[in-house]
């Protein structure tokens, strides 16, 4: 029994090894420093590069997090400081429902919402992908407040200190390692969503030049050029998937070095 | 948790302060109350939204089919336009219980090697692992798929699959490398980080009295592991159903690797067919009329549905479970 456990270990371990190294070998045989400072190829050209796909993912990001961002963070000190008891609960569980829908739906949503006024912009996926991002940054808060012990507030109001100072100066800084985890998870996520944005935005080969426009996404690069019958296309895939898949990486694993958490 | 009492905010009468810092102080509390209120009470808005708008963009289809568009095996926007997505369904159902068959005796394994088998040290890096596979995004699994996965199940696992199993219609015919069992394949490999690290976590929450009751009993270590495994299921079902929720709703991954063929049934498991989430990520972008968007944003609308459901199961169970081994153990 126990080495049918160690098996299952072992199996589900494979794949993961596989794709590291794989995506790594073949990003890093592709991958030049061309690559990464030229734009896009048209169909046909030979040479190009991810230099607009990495600059619209970017920005993209950017826009997602300054909508995202405040409202996850202060739902977050809604349901550790001011909520009672029915009222959070009820607030966590749509959290965790609006958490367990595929990001596919939320596209559809912005789609509705905002495509269909102005058009396929950076915009509508931005705000896809906020809403994507809410929830996690949310849970994440409302968690790294409650670690912030209660003797901590109690000894601020003690000093007669107000309570929305106090928590702005006292609990929030205390909390704030675990707050930006949670909000450096969320744009992790976010990063490498595609199907959201292929709804909101499309493909899009030019820089960026305007909100209301749409821009490139490495994530969305990648699909693109897989599916492509050309050579050098497939080649970008490998090293768009490099570009992006180390950014993530390298976001979670500095999480897990500076970090303490058990788990995030 | 203990809340701090209100109190505070509303009898002022203990604080020796000036009127002016008294009044800064109303006003500071109520803001940020209301600030907060209000973000945390945008859920409630977002999800009201979001329903009423895929109901809205939905329209012209619901009006068109009727409950037709659900039990409908016609997909034909090119001349008929008439559309029906039940393969679709059919399409989701089957990747996603291929994905749970090959995925949940996997996890289970993986989630019992970290919290039963392993000193802790080496399952902190483990688990580590496991979530960094959580944490790749969809498309680079798919592109995985399209160009490492797909071409190797075709060369060296599924002319052999088909040698043994090749009498029965399910492994018949032509083998592409994608389709419809390398789809469940690769969701398998997807949802096996989340169903892992959820098991974990439930089997670590199964109090250790337990496990003490039964060694002192004199049981093998597999007794005792089987008693942790029966005082955690209902965790664990609400697990596997968490891990259902993501492969419901995965899209790139398998749009890539499934071979996107809209029909009623695929010739046998190596052919190609379609899910839900995948006809959207497919043809949302080519939808040339109103109608064939507002089918699309239908099947959108039925996904929704589809995950609502499957994730107020798996509260409902999980929050059951929670509750059970409180009650057991007064954690």
């Amino acid at each position: 029994m126990k080495a049918l456990v160690w098996l299952a270990l072992v199996v589900a371990l494979i794949p993961l090894f596989i794709i590291i190294i794989e995506i790594f070998s073949k990003g890093a045989s592709n991958i030049n420093i061309d690559i990464l400072i030229s734009p896009m190829p048209t169909v046909g050209e030979r040479g190009g590069g991810i230099a607009n796909a990495i600059q619209g993912t970017l920005i993209t990001i950017c826009l997602a997090s300054i909508l995202g961002v405040p409202l996850g963070v202060l739902s977050g000190i809604f349901l550790s400081e001011y909520g009672d008891v029915k009222i959070s609960s009820t607030v966590r569980l749509f959290n965790d429902v609006l958490s367990g829908f595929p990001s596919i739906v939320i596209g559809i949503f912005s789609y509705t919402l905002i495509v269909t006024y102005i058009g396929f912009s950076v915009m509508a996926a931005a705000f896809a992908l906020a809403i994507i991002m809410i929830p996690i940054v949310t849970r994440t808060t409302e968690e790294a407040l409650k670690i912030v012990p209660l003797t901590v507030r109690e000894a601020a109001l003690a000093l007669g200190i107000s309570r929305w100072r106090t928590l702005v100066y006292i609990v929030i800084r205390g909390a704030k390692r675990g707050i930006v985890t949670g909000i450096l998870l969320a744009i992790a996520r976010v990063a490498g969503e595609s199907a959201p944005v292929l709804i909101t935005m499309g493909y899009w080969r030019w820089w960026f030049s305007g909100l209301n426009r749409p821009v490139a996404n490495l994530a969305l690069n990648i699909y693109l050029f897989a599916v492509s019958p050309f050579e050098n296309w497939r080649n970008l895939a490998w090293a768009s998937a490099l570009v992006l898949t180390a950014i993530i990486l390298f976001i979670n694993l500095g999480l897990r070095i500076f970090t303490k958490e058990k788990y995030i | 948790m203990k809340k701090i009492k209100n109190y505070y905010i509303f009898s002022n009468k203990f604080e020796s302060v000036s009127i002016k810092n008294f009044r800064d102080t109303f006003r500071g509390d109520n803001i940020m109350m209301l600030l907060t209120g209000a973000s945390a009470s945008s859920v409630f808005i977002i999800l009201a939204l979001i329903l009423i708008k895929l109901i809205e963009g939905s329209w012209l289809s619901i009006q068109r089919f009727g409950l037709g568009f659900l039990i409908g095996t016609e997909w034909d926007p090119a001349i008929s336009q008439v559309f029906g997505a039940l393969p679709l369904t059919f399409g989701t159902v089957v990747t996603s219980g291929i994905a749970l068959l090959i995925g949940v005796p996997i996890s289970l394994g993986v989630g019992l090697a970290l919290s039963e088998y392993m000193p802790r040290r080496l399952s902190f890096i483990i688990s580590f692992m496991v979530e960094l596979l959580a944490a790749i995004p969809s498309v680079i699994y798919g592109l995985w798929g399209i160009f490492t996965l797909a071409p190797f199940l075709r060369d060296n696992v599924y002319p052999y699959l088909q040698a043994i199993l090749g009498f029965t219609q399910l492994f018949s015919g032509p083998i592409y490398g994608g389709g419809v069992l390398t789809g469940g394949i690769i969701l398998a490999i997807m949802i096996v980080p989340t169903i892992s690290s959820v098991s974990r976590d439930v089997f670590s929450a199964v109090p250790n009295s337990q496990r003490e009751a039964m060694i002192s009993l004199g049981a093998t270590k597999w007794e005792t592991v089987k008693i942790v495994m029966s005082y955690a299921r209902s965790g664990l079902i609400g697990a596997v159903i968490l891990g259902l929720g993501r492969a419901v709703g995965e899209t790139m991954a398998i749009t890539m690797v499934i071979g996107n063929k809209f029909q009623a049934f695929p010739s046998s498991l190596f052919d190609a067919w379609y899910t839900l989430a995948a006809i959207i990520a497919n043809e949302f972008t080519e939808a040339t009329y109103d109608l064939y968007i507002s089918a699309l944003i239908e099947v959108g609308l039925v996904l929704f549905l589809v995950t609502l459901i499957i994730n107020i199961l798996a509260r409902v169970i999980t929050l059951r479970a929670l509750r059970l081994m409180r009650g057991i153990a007064r954690e």
